[in-house]
């Protein structure tokens, strides 16, 4: 069995640790045999879209991300169809407003992918810190850290989780992040598969029951990535 | 009215500077921030007394030694000197050590000044202070969380240097970043003129020509974006060096030639680090170009102790155990540069906290080159630090089966240093430091104890 993630352009979206998912993915598919095949992508090459079974989004600076983003507009057509076709997508941070119909950047408001009909405004404080989220879908909670200007409106969208700790999608509506068919935004940047092993598995379970069927995953020894993400969850919650 | 606010003002900031010390404190902050309070011009009445230089050090990496090197050069000349070598680099820090060199009269004892300030803090520090020259160490990524993308370092760096009409910058020529604050002022340019093949795997910043926006080609890297680097599409291109290192050899200690003006200082160190080439060559680019003689320069530099935990030696059981302070991915990149540089069988421990003065995200850890530990001859690895779990899947996900996790203290230390290592390399971050550095004199040999 052989799972090909896409890394959307690592020189340029990589801004906090981004490249952890991918390390995340890896370890996490090698170790249950399934061979994990990762293509970088450069700015210009062409995404083979047939050919991904999990496509990743970082978070760059502002100047990355309107590289990346009037790039990908370019096909922004191919990676709707993606998406409609149950293809896996992660999108953290500046990623995540590139899914969005626009992004703003102080008073500018930049045009997105316009794969989801979400969009993004700007507040001039950063909304910092670590954040938890109880996901009902996975059963458990989502741990990390968030830092962006952005403020998400999600519409009717279902959110990846209630947000127990920290801002969240805009600091008021009390969730954190998107999901729609196989594709999951958020704005927990960075790292936000090594300490998520639960959400990590659910990305490749996933991906392979579009490719191969649905198959259970053998389970793993998660203890270092529990004591990792109940390190946050004690911080805050004391439970 | 002004003189007498200004009296209270000192004579508060010392007061509570002995105050501080006496409940064992090195408080600078603090009694800095309430004599601006009391007297807001105290800082301004104070530094226009100067008849001397006045040089400001900035940058991510690199600020505290650079400024150390230079407080002893002028040191060297017999001046008396206004530095923040004891205290914070920001603006109550400031004003404590122009306050620190004054008499209750409100009078400046010193010729000149050599004063770190963190880069967000420089436009805060410049309408208080006139610097003559600014040095500008490198840019790299630290703690987003605190400073935002470097795009913002950026500009309020350069928001303060458009205060300063006179001002001479002293630039990373090597670094492309920095080397973007030309824009047509009145620059000097130091850099290794040498393909040294020190390079590791990592996150580069400032890819992109500043000019053009196209990415930017490489002759050679040094670590993270320096090098010797020219746009493909533009005319933007690693200046020429006013103060270059040649002839580096790594090999035994650390040995280079500083060539400028048709002068030619070889100097042998004997602290380590690839970076500590362009500590060196920025604070001798400083000080010569305020006008002193360098003749004994070398004298200086080569006899310059590291500060605390920057690859500081102690000895444990008649081993040595080398502390090291890295706070982000370019300086963790470079600390495991240096172990790998040390061909000897090593015990390695990394402790990681996440207080404030580290930044709350401990992201970057993807973004250190940890595999490369892997190379590094290792019989143990032990992570530690408030955030050990966090290193122990960076570890575990980075492919090393074997490591123990322990919390930062004595025991963990011993436990370490008595490893079957002929040495060991002990690398935390900052607020990690100060407990590891007194746990680590507690348990060295007694010669070596209290140093």
């Amino acid at each position: 069995m052989k799972i090909t993630v896409a890394h959307l352009y690592p020189d340029l979206l990589n801004l906090y640790g981004d490249t952890g998912n991918i390390t995340a993915l890896v370890y996490r598919m090698q170790k249950r045999g399934i061979e994990a095949n990762v293509v970088n992508y450069g700015i210009n090459d062409e995404v083979d879209f047939d050919n991904t079974d999990i496509l990743f989004l970082g978070g760059g600076s502002d100047k990355e991300m309107r590289i990346v983003c009037s790039r990908m507009r370019e096909y922004r057509d191919k990676l709707k169809a993606y998406v409609e076709d149950d293809g896996c997508v992660l999108a953290v941070c500046g990623g995540y407003q590139l899914l969005g119909t626009s992004y703003m950047i102080g008073d500018e408001t930049v045009n997105a992918l316009e794969v989801l009909s979400i969009s993004s405004a700007y507040s001039p404080d950063r909304l910092i810190g670590d954040i938890i989220l109880q996901s009902d879908l996975l059963g458990t909670k989502i741990v990390g850290f968030e830092n962006h200007n952005g403020l998400m409106d999600i519409g009717d969208y279902a959110p990846l989780g209630k947000v127990i700790c920290g801002h969240g999608n805009n600091g008021k509506s009390g969730y954190e992040g998107v999901i729609y068919k196989n594709t999951i935004g958020s704005y927990l940047h960075g790292p936000l598969l090594p300490k998520n092993p639960v959400l990590t598995d659910y990305i490749i379970t996933k991906s392979i029951e579009k490719r191969y069927g649905l198959q259970t995953l053998t389970e793993l020894d998660d203890n270092f990535e529990n004591l990792a993400h109940d390190y946050i969850v004690n911080k805050y919650t004391g439970d | 009215m002004i003189k007498i606010r200004n009296m209270l003002a000192i004579i508060a900031c010392k007061l509570l500077t002995v105050a501080g010390r006496l409940a064992g404190k090195k408080a600078t902050s603090a009694p800095g921030a309430i004599a601006m309070k009391i007297s807001p011009t105290i800082l301004k009445d104070l530094s226009s007394q100067l008849k001397g230089p006045i040089v400001m050090v900035c940058g991510t990496n690199g600020k505290t030694t650079t400024n150390n090197l230079l407080y002893s050069l002028f040191k060297s000349q017999g001046k008396k000197v206004v530095c923040n070598n004891v205290g914070a680099n920001m603006l109550p820090g400031v004003a404590w050590a122009f306050i620190d060199k004054a008499s209750v009269f409100g009078t400046l004892k010193a010729d000149c000044a050599s004063i770190e300030c963190d880069e967000a803090s420089l436009r805060r520090v410049v309408p208080h202070v006139t610097p003559n020259k600014i040095i500008i160490t490198n840019l790299f990524r630290d703690q987003l969380d605190r400073y935002g993308e470097i795009e913002l370092t950026v500009s309020v760096i350069n928001e303060a240097i458009d205060k300063l009409p006179d001002v001479q910058l002293i630039l990373n020529g090597d670094d492309p970043l920095s080397a973007h604050f030309d824009k047509g002022r009145n620059c000097m340019y130091y850099g290794v003129d040498d393909n040294c093949n020190v390079s590791v795997r990592e996150t580069k910043e400032g890819r992109f020509c500043s000019k053009c926006g196209a990415e930017l080609s490489y002759n050679y890297y040094h670590y993270s974006q320096l090098g010797d680097y020219f746009c493909p599409s533009c005319s933007f291109k690693r200046p020429s060096l006013d103060y270059a290192a040649r002839n580096v050899d790594l090999t035994n200690g650390m040995s280079f030639d500083v060539c400028f003006k048709n002068q030619k200082l070889p100097l042998k160190l004997n602290y380590r680090g690839f970076y500590n080439i362009y500590n060196v060559l920025a604070s001798l680019c400083a000080f010569s170009e305020s006008g002193f003689n360098t003749d004994n320069a070398n004298k200086v530099l080569e006899d310059y102790k590291p500060q605390t935990a920057r690859m500081e030696p102690f000895t444990v059981q008649g081993k040595t155990a080398i502390l090291n302070l890295a706070k982000n991915p370019a300086g963790f990149n470079q600390a495991i540069s240096t172990v790998l540089s040390d061909k000897s069988s090593k015990d390695v421990m990394i402790a990681i906290n996440d207080g404030a003065g580290d930044g709350r995200d401990v992201s970057w850890i993807w973004d250190v080159d940890f595999e490369q530990l892997k190379n590094a001859n290792i019989t143990s690895l032990t992570v530690s630090g408030i955030r050990k779990y966090d290193l122990a899947v960076r570890f575990k996900y980075a492919g090393f089966e074997n490591f123990d996790i322990a919390d930062n203290n004595k025991d963990t230390l011993k436990k370490v240093v008595s490893g079957k290592g002929e040495v060991s390399y002990i690398l935390i971050n900052y607020t990690a430091m100060f407990e590891t550095q007194t746990n680590l004199k507690a348990i060295s040999d007694k010669e070596e104890a209290g140093k």
